[in-house]
This record gives structure tokens, sequence and C-alpha cells, in this order.
């Protein structure tokens, strides 16, 4: 059995499948707990009760939902542009599975003589594949908007793209002080570069900051974690930056033309993508699968993954607390937010930190 | 690193292409059909639409996607510096510094221009403004 499942893990066709299946479940299962977690949660917080019947808890209630969504008509309005019109909910759901690939979700773990990472891939460029995929995400929304063919759509999708790229722009630069702070850590490493893998990167916050404090990059990078966490919301169109789709102003924004389970689509790819942003937060600011109990007889395998779990679970609890809490935006307080607040600071901040770590690592300039 | 690092990304792709695919087909399958004219007119919150809609809309998302090109190529700059920062010590902090107030003074000069201001109303004023200064 053992070499059987070790010849499973040392041949890359076997060993990617296994992972993309094992991720492409965790996936979906995340989403279905994720929308009743939300439900539930904001109901507490509005003093109501939320879905309790269907299953324990009415855990069930989101698969419930997806069903109904399955059997529901798929109406195509006259006035489509049928092919991107049908391609948009696809395109959607692309990048947010492709996101997570690159994300470790615990420590490697060893099957007889193969040491199996659980990262569907340990790519070196991890960080600029989630920057190129999550700017993919926005082709579905304007393609979505552009192809309905109906006015709120069109204005949903405009105002989704502008929303999503400029706050791409202030996510972009958030990260740069993460890879600069990983090349510190390295101090050069074996070829004298730097990193921009997640599973080195969660590797280097181990260790301490100061004493007891474990080091996770947000102690150094408090303000690039706070300027990624905001960007993080606004790129998945979430409150208190949902103008997107405002139902108030907009109906229902880039989506309002479509309904049964190319909806569900969208739904779920949005849904995903929370988990995804929240994931990779976890990952490059709080010591990702990092944690103590990882040495424990059985169950050690386990530990780091429990933690992994914890962590981004309590950072999708907050989104959920935000959008509880704080009103929507008006979009040209959105938009001086993104460009005249998120960009500058982050900009500003990258110069500081590059200079102090410099001194650091270098001395002054002049010795 | 080869190529071969990028196959469970290949195939989740495939995954997420069949699943999509997969249950759109299924549920065109079980799902009714029974449209009516009422039924496959846009959406105009319950009227039949009076006009066809417009596929134009404001150039101030235009500017917005230029300044976002400027500032995302001028990222992957600035990272491909970070993944070197401790080879290049000094002079990699003191190039990418001179390149970053550029790209800040990028910033101040489209935001004096008004070019960050959503508000056309407020953007107009101050170009009114200026001409009364100018003419004073």
């Amino acid at each position: 059995m053992t070499s059987l499942l070790e010849t499973l893990f040392t041949t890359p066709l076997w060993s990617g499948l296994i992972k993309a299946i094992a991720v492409f479940s965790l996936l979906m299962l995340t989403a279905l707990v994720l929308v009743w977690f939300e439900r539930r949660v904001v109901a507490f917080m509005q003093n109501r009760i939320g879905p309790n019947r269907a299953g324990p808890f009415g855990i069930l209630q989101t698969l419930a939902d997806g069903l109904k969504l399955m059997f529901k008509e798929g109406i195509r309005p006259r006035k489509v542009e049928v092919g991107m019109y049908l391609a948009a909910p696809i395109a959607a759901m692309i990048p947010a599975f492709l996101i997570f690939m690159v994300v470790p979700i615990g420590a490697p773990i060893h099957i007889g003589d193969a040491t199996v990472t659980l990262q569907g891939a340990d790519l070196n460029v991890g960080l600029l594949v989630v920057l190129a995929k999550s700017s993919l995400a926005v082709y579905s929304i304007v393609l979505a908007g552009w192809a309905s063919g109906s006015k709120y759509p069109l204005l949903g999708g405009v105002r989704a793209t502008a929303q999503m790229i400029s706050y791409e722009a202030a996510m972009g630069l958030a990260l740069v002080p993460v890879v600069v702070l990983a090349s510190a850590q390295l101090a050069g490493g074996d070829v004298g570069l730097g990193t921009m893998s997640f599973a080195t990167i969660v590797e280097l916050q181990q260790g301490s900051f100061r004493g007891p404090i474990p080091g996770w990059f947000v102690f150094w990078l408090l303000p690039s974690f706070v300027i990624f966490f905001t960007a993080a919301v606004a790129e998945t169109n979430r409150a208190p930056f949902d103008l997107v789709e405002a139902e108030s102003e907009i109906v229902g924004g880039y989506h309002t033309e479509y309904s049964g389970f190319r909806f569900a689509m969208f739904f779920l790819a949005e849904y995903i993508n929370m988990f995804n942003v929240c994931a990779i937060a976890v990952t490059l600011f709080l010591g990702g699968w990092l944690g103590p109990g990882a040495d424990l007889p059985y169950v050690g395998w386990a530990v780091p993954i429990f933690w992994f779990l914890v962590k981004t679970y309590a950072l999708l609890f907050l989104l959920v607390w935000i959008r509880a809490t704080l009103p929507r935006f008006r979009y040209d307080q959105l938009m001086s937010l993104g460009w005249k607040r998120l960009i500058p600071i982050s900009l500003v901040w990258l110069v500081l930190f590059a200079l102090v770590r410099a001194w650091q690592s270098f001395g002054a300039p002049w010795s | 690193m080869s190529l071969i690092d990028y196959l469970p990304i290949a195939i989740m792709f495939g995954i997420a292409v069949g699943f999509a695919v997969a249950s759109l087909v299924l549920s065109r399958l079980i799902g009714p059909k029974n449209p009516t004219p009422e039924k496959l007119e846009p959406y105009e919150c319950g009227i039949v639409p009076l006009q066809d809609p417009v596929q134009r809309f404001p150039v101030k998302f235009y500017l917005v996607a230029m300044l976002f090109v400027i500032f995302d190529i001028e990222i992957v700059f600035l990272f491909a510096w970070a993944v070197r920062f401790h080879d290049l010590g000094w002079y990699g902090v003191g190039a990418v510094g001179v390149f970053t107030l550029l790209l800040i003074e990028t910033l101040v000069y489209v935001w004096k221009r008004g070019a960050l201001d959503w508000n056309i109303a407020h953007r107009r004023r101050r170009v009114v403004d200026r001409q009364l200064r100018e003419a004073a």
C-alpha cells in the first residue's frame, strides 16, 4: 500500500491529478460552508436566526440553494451577445480555482520515501501567478457586463472594472515589501536570489520577531498587511466596496441578466475568491500553516492544516464582520480611497521600509 | 524548476473548465424552458424598455484604465528588484528610490491635473478657478 502511494506521489501526472482534485474538493466544500457561515454570522449580528433548517444548524442550506438554482430556467435575454454571455461565468470560475493552487495549506508530509507538499504547485513565481490570475478575474466581470446588452449590467461592469484595477495597483504595491523582506531574510540564498515562492515565504516566518512573538511578516509589515487586506476586500467586491452590485442603484450589477446556474457560478466564484484572498493574506503575513503542536504523535501532520484553516477563518470572520458593520462607500469616495490614499501610502511605506531594511542589512550607505 | 511543475495547474484548469461547462449543460438539460417575449426583454424594473441600452459610458473609466496600466507596469519592475534586494544592496535601493520618486511625482502630477477626481463637477470647477486666477 505504501509503495503504491509512493509511486503515485512521485509520478508528476498522478500527484498533479490528486492535488488538483484535492484542491478542487476543498474549494467547493469551503464555498458551501462559507456561504452558510456568512449568512449565519450576519444573521446573529443583526439579531436574526438565519438559515437553520437544512441539515444540522442549517449547514446544508447552500447545497439546497445550489440544487434549486440547478433546476431553474436559465433565461437568456434577447439582446445578449451569446458567445461572451455564456463564456463569462466560466471565465469567473477559472481564476478562482487556479489562484488557490499555489497556496500551501500544511507542512510537507512524508509517505515512505516520498515527500508530499500540501500545495497544488510550488512555483518559484507564486506571487506573480497570484497577481496575474487576480487580473484575469476582471475579464469575466467586464465581459458579463458588456455582453448582457442591458443598462445596469453595463454600468456595474465598468464600475467593477475601474474598482478592481484601481485596487489591484494598491494590492501589488503592498506585496512588494513582502518580497523585499523575504529576500533580506534569505540573506541572498544559495544563488543570490530572493523568493516569490509561497512555500519558502512560509518557512521564512519560522523563528521569532521579538521574544515570544512569532516571526510572522505582519509584525514587520503591518502597513502592508492593512493595505493588502483593504485592497483584497475591494478586489472581491465585498461590502463596503460592493458598489458593483449596489442593488439600490444598479439592481444586480454585472449579473443582473444572469439567472439559474449561470448566476450561481458568479456567486460561487465570489465566495471562493474570498477564501483565496484570506488564504493568501494568511500565507504571506500571518505565518501560513505555522503554529505549535506540529510534533504531536499521530495527528502531527494535521496540526498545520488546522492552524491554516483557523487563521483563514479568522480573517473570513473579519470580512463578514466588516460587511455587517460598515455602510457602502460612494463611488467617488471609493476611487479617492484607492488612488489618493492607498497607493501613495503604499509607495511611501515601500521606500521607508526598503531604506530601514537596507540600513539593517548593509549598514550605513557611506560605510 | 521546470515546466512539469505547472502540470497540477494545467490539470486544475481542465477540471475547472470541465466542472463549469458540465454543470451549465446539466442545468440546461434539467431546467424548464419556457421563454416568453416579456421574459426575454432586458431588465428594466418591470416595465418594457423604452430605448436600447446605450453601449457608451463615461470617458473617465478609460482614464482609470490608462493610469492602471502605468502603475501596474511599474509594480512589475519593483518586483524584479525586490527579489534581488539583498543581492543589489544600496545600489538597488538607490536606483529604485529614484524610480519610486518619479512614480510618486507622476501620481502628484495626475492628482494636480484632477485626473484622480471622480467628480467631474469638481474637476471642471478647478479648471474654471484656474482660468479665473489667470485672468485676474
